[in-house]
């Protein structure tokens, strides 16, 4: 009797379980053919009028290929997505979610594995997956914590730093030429306020120029090594701080305010995750022509950007075929534009059919974009709980006074 | 008997006033309390505890954030009844007074993050004044760096507040003046040797800010926990605590919720407390104005203050208006840097690149709007009207139930009622944001009705029943023209609130509905002053629009005595 009320309550809870019915990306041509007439509501961040052009692009192109509606909501912060999921498992929705698909990375995308809010493993079964650079470029990996195929990537990040060579004559390639620069041109630098993601990932480029080694910050933080280990990082902030724009009494709420400031000629010098960053802006009249940028000697982080699907998406064959076309060879040229985006590319260029090759040969990466070159060696993200603990203490130590 | 069916109809309105306004703020609350003490199954913890209010005391900005919050919002509240009262007191019923009516009423439906981006494009030191002098006269080739905008003690917040809220109260109060025949009152106490000033602070302010305090107490507790204008002008190191509590809302780490649930009942309390508080000052304020009477002052030489109200009133609509206008030429800007004045050259691409989504979040927009205010309208004039009928005033306690959703701090109750929507699967689409809409909307058309509505003069209604007229008739035909004017004034201002609707649109909208001002909220996030100026721009017609049909003077044109007393 026990054991037939235990197989009628598998039996059911199999038959109410929505995976059953989720397409299998193995599949292609299922999943295609299903995604046909669905629309993909895509939660992206909605700050930038280039990302949401780029967006509207993606949008034409899955329309008239593939019939698949996108719907861009463009959020403040990428954690209200990962909230809204949350709240709608909460109340029992595990169908029909408002969240189809989520530009996301890091620890908003740790925090959806970990709850089990995001559908797969599919990326590495996409069509498109195949021309991935998956031994040179950090996508299997996010900020250390694995992929495993719960999300795609589609554009690649380095930190440079621009800077305005009317003020500024040659780069500063490291920590200790970024601080005598500023003790000697007081007011002229600043960093988006941590929490801030650009702010967060200053704090950590500038801790693993400054660690010994840096191997250490590949594992999760201890509380015997935090303090040794991050003490070079704590003695930079407190020599550059008083020197920086407002002497450190208020920062830039993000990076496009960071920009506006340097337009403004408020600052000679600001933090970029995006090589192209700069001649995007330039071209876009945000910048003055005469910012270029440079990067460390010793190299600068680097990460990937996905999307990823909620498990409780109404239309994940869609979202795929989204997933996927960020992959292609178009969309990727595309996206590397400077006049468009220009991020990086996240696939192998060299191995691509001579036609594709050619698509990214074509573009000229813009007047204050480097060169993949002279981009030099890409260092890896600290593991998580870094940022989290350094994020904590840098609101203790400046974020209140 | 067929009375009291209608009786019975009519006594729907206030159940389902009551219904619309309390149930989510209670629901909403409700998902407040258990996560603050220390129940949230979705962060793997169950309560009670009182751990998250122990973090929020150990959070070392809480202090500060709290004492800002404090300091801006009451000094906010004082400085704009202040500045509403010199302004009335030394011009209503001049034709200078007139002209900055004119100047300021449009300025009620700028949205907030607009009108604070346009004052920071003014006042910072790259901004539009520094510019105007420079290098020529302050020597600067570069932007000095000083601290202006997001100082540490927040009088740039506090200001650009009082920007915003002073027109609402001078309309507010401009409403109620129609109703109080003001200048009898002030024939009077001319005629014993007052001067203008004390004239009017001793005869009629006391009856005007009896019509209007809630609205004042409502800029009091609004000013208190808002949360875009602080971003964008109040201190980050720390913020106040209603900036901190939506950081901590969307940090990723969810032991985060926990604390901003706590710091939203701390934010509550002290909205309370500085309710409390304002109430203390209200009764010192009367006693002092007592003391001043009993000497026999009559006060003659007003006329330095009178000038200051009138330039306090002409540089606030300045600054709006400069800020617009900054806005403006932002959004058809090249590339602009300090020290230029105009851009170096002027491109409609911004326009162009915004066009189809800005349209259609005009019209996604204004259908909200409308929706939310034609089902606000008929539900408060139901509850007026039945309130009138069966002679009941709305009692104290009555009025604070209206006032709820305004006291409570929106990131309190929101995310809250986001989870009960959700419950039955109500979470998306139009209705449920027209629904959330409506909780903020209903209080302000009670709000800018009520007084008008019971300052009515009854015995029309009695002369038209002695004609004959049925109470519909009576309602339809003479007490709805009659007060045409604040019924005008109060749809634009429900307009304006719908369209300003920021977290309600958002949170309940899950994130599908786009209006103007979310669209123009993610862009502002950004910092981008040229989509601000795109959105802002639309943003402000839309809520604009109503006001500048300037209907009460078209249907009055013949009945100008019926246009504010």
């Amino acid at each position: 009797m026990k054991h037939l009320a235990l197989a009628a309550a598998l039996l059911f809870g199999a038959l109410a379980y929505p995976a059953l019915s989720d397409p299998n990306p193995a599949e292609w041509e299922a999943v295609e053919a299903e995604a046909h007439g669905q629309t993909v509501f895509w939660h992206a961040w909605g700050g930038s009028p280039t990302t949401n052009a780029f967006i509207e692009w993606v949008g034409d192109q899955v329309s008239g290929r593939f019939g698949v509606t996108l719907e861009h909501v463009k959020l403040t912060d990428t954690a209200d997505a990962v909230t809204r999921v949350l709240s709608e498992k909460q109340a029992g929705k595990d169908t029909d979610g408002a969240v189809d698909l989520i530009w996301i990375n890091g620890a908003n995308f740790a925090s959806m594995k970990e709850n089990s809010l995001l559908f797969g493993p599919f990326a590495e079964d996409l069509p498109n997956w195949q021309y991935v650079d998956v031994e040179g470029k950090t996508v299997r990996t996010d900020f250390t914590v694995p992929v495993e195929g719960y999300e795609a990537p589609w554009a690649m990040a380095q930190v440079v730093f621009m800077y305005d060579t009317a003020d500024i004559p040659t780069p500063l390639p490291s920590a200790a030429e970024i601080l005598d620069w500023s003790k000697a041109n007081p007011g002229r630098f600043t960093y988006p306020q941590p929490p801030d993601f650009l702010g967060t990932t200053f704090l950590k480029q500038m801790l693993v120029e400054l660690v010994d080694d840096p191997e250490v910050l590949s594992r999760p933080v201890s509380d015997t090594n935090y303090a040794d280990v991050t003490a070079p990082l704590w003695d930079f902030l407190e020599d550059i701080t008083p020197t920086l724009w407002r002497q450190g009494r208020a920062y830039p709420a993000n990076g496009p305010r960071q920009i506006q400031l340097m337009n403004d000629d408020e600052i000679d010098l600001a933090i970029s995750f995006s090589p192209s960053e700069a001649s995007t802006a330039i071209a876009n009249y945000e910048l003055p022509a005469t910012v270029r940028t440079f990067v460390l000697d010793k190299g600068t982080i680097g990460n990937a950007s996905f999307v990823a699907i909620p498990y409780n998406s109404s239309a994940k064959a869609g979202a795929m075929v989204v997933a996927n076309f960020l992959m292609s060879p178009k969309a990727q040229a595309h996206a590397q534009d400077p006049e468009v985006l220009g991020y990086g590319t996240v696939l192998h260029v060299e191995s691509l059919p001579p036609e594709d090759r050619a698509r990214f040969d074509a573009l000229d990466l813009g007047i204050a974009t480097l060169s993949p070159q002279m981009l030099g060696d890409v260092q890896d993200e600290p593991h998580p709980s870094w940022m989290t603990r350094i994020a904590e203490d840098w609101q203790v130590r400046y974020g209140v006074q | 008997m067929a009375q009291s069916r209608r009786f019975y109809r009519l006594a729907l309105f206030p159940a389902l006033t009551v219904l619309v306004l309390l149930g989510p703020v209670a629901a909403g609350l409700w998902g407040t309390v258990l996560p603050a003490f220390g129940h949230f199954p979705a962060a793997g913890v169950s309560g009670p505890s009182l751990d998250a209010f122990r973090d929020l005391f150990n959070w070392p900005g809480f202090g500060p954030a709290m004492r800002l919050s404090v300091t801006t919002g009451l000094a906010a509240a004082i400085l704009s009844l202040t500045i509403t009262a010199l302004i009335l007191a030394g011009w209503s019923g001049t034709r200078g007074f007139r002209i900055l009516e004119r100047l300021l009423s449009p300025f009620l439906s700028v949205p907030h993050a607009a009108a604070a981006f346009g004052l920071a494009f003014l006042i910072a030191p790259s901004g539009w004044i520094a510019r105007l002098f420079s290098p020529w006269l302050t020597g600067w080739d570069r932007p000095p760096d000083l601290l202006i905008l997001n100082d540490p003690w927040g009088i740039v917040l506090t200001l650009g507040m009082v920007m915003k809220e002073m027109p609402f109260l001078l309309l507010m109060s401009i409403a109620a003046l129609g109703q109080i025949d003001g200048r009898r009152r002030m024939a009077l106490s001319q005629s014993m040797g007052y001067g203008r000033m004390s004239a009017w602070m001793f005869a009629v302010f006391p009856a005007v800010y009896a019509r209007i305090r809630l609205p004042v107490l409502v800029v009091l507790t609004w000013s208190m926990s808002v949360v875009d204008v602080a971003v964008i002008l109040g201190p980050s190191t720390p913020p106040t605590l209603s900036v901190q509590i939506v950081r901590w809302m969307s940090d990723p780490d969810l032991a985060f919720r926990l604390q901003a649930a706590a710091a939203a009942l701390v934010q509550l309390a002290l909205v309370i407390g500085a309710v409390g508080l304002w109430f203390l000052g209200e009764k010192l304020v009367a006693r002092l104005a007592c003391l001043r009477i009993e000497a026999g002052h009559r006060g003659h030489h007003d006329r330095p203050l009178r000038l200051a109200g009138f330039a306090t009133g002409t540089a606030i609509s300045l600054a709006l208006l400069l800020g617009l206008l900054s806005l403006a030429i932002w959004s058809v800007a090249g590339f602009w840097s300090f020290p230029d004045l105009v851009p170096d050259q002027l491109t409609a691409r911004n326009w162009v690149r915004h066009y189809s989504s800005s349209q259609d979040a005009f019209f996604e927009t204004m259908l909200i709007a409308i929706t939310a205010v034609a089902i606000g309208l008929i539900l408060t004039i139901g509850c007026l009207e039945t309130e009138h009928r069966r002679n009941l005033r709305l009692t104290q306690r009555g009025m604070w139930l209206i006032y709820l959703p305004l006291i409570v701090p929106q990131t309190a109750f929101l995310p809250g009622l986001q989870t009960l929507l959700l419950g039955f699967g109500l979470d998306m689409g139009r209705a449920p944001v027209v629904t959330a809409h409506l909780v903020f909307v209903l209080p302000y058309l009670r709000l800018s009705l009520d007084g008008p509505w019971q300052a009515w003069d009854t015995r029309q209604a009695t002369v038209a029943a002695a004609l004959g007229a049925s109470h519909d008739r009576v309602l339809w035909r003479i007490r709805l023209p009659m007060l045409l004017a604040p019924l005008l004034t109060a749809i634009a201002v429900g307009l304006a609130v719908s369209v300003g609707q920021y977290l309600p649109t958002l949170l309940v909208g899950g994130g599908r509905i786009e209006t103007l001002t979310t669209e123009a909220i993610a862009l502002a996030a950004g910092g981008d002053r040229r989509a601000i100026g795109v959105f802002g721009l639309m943003q402000t017609a839309a809520a604009l629009l109503p006001f500048a049909l300037a209907l009460p003077a078209l249907v009055w044109r013949n009945r100008k005595g019926l246009l504010h007393g």
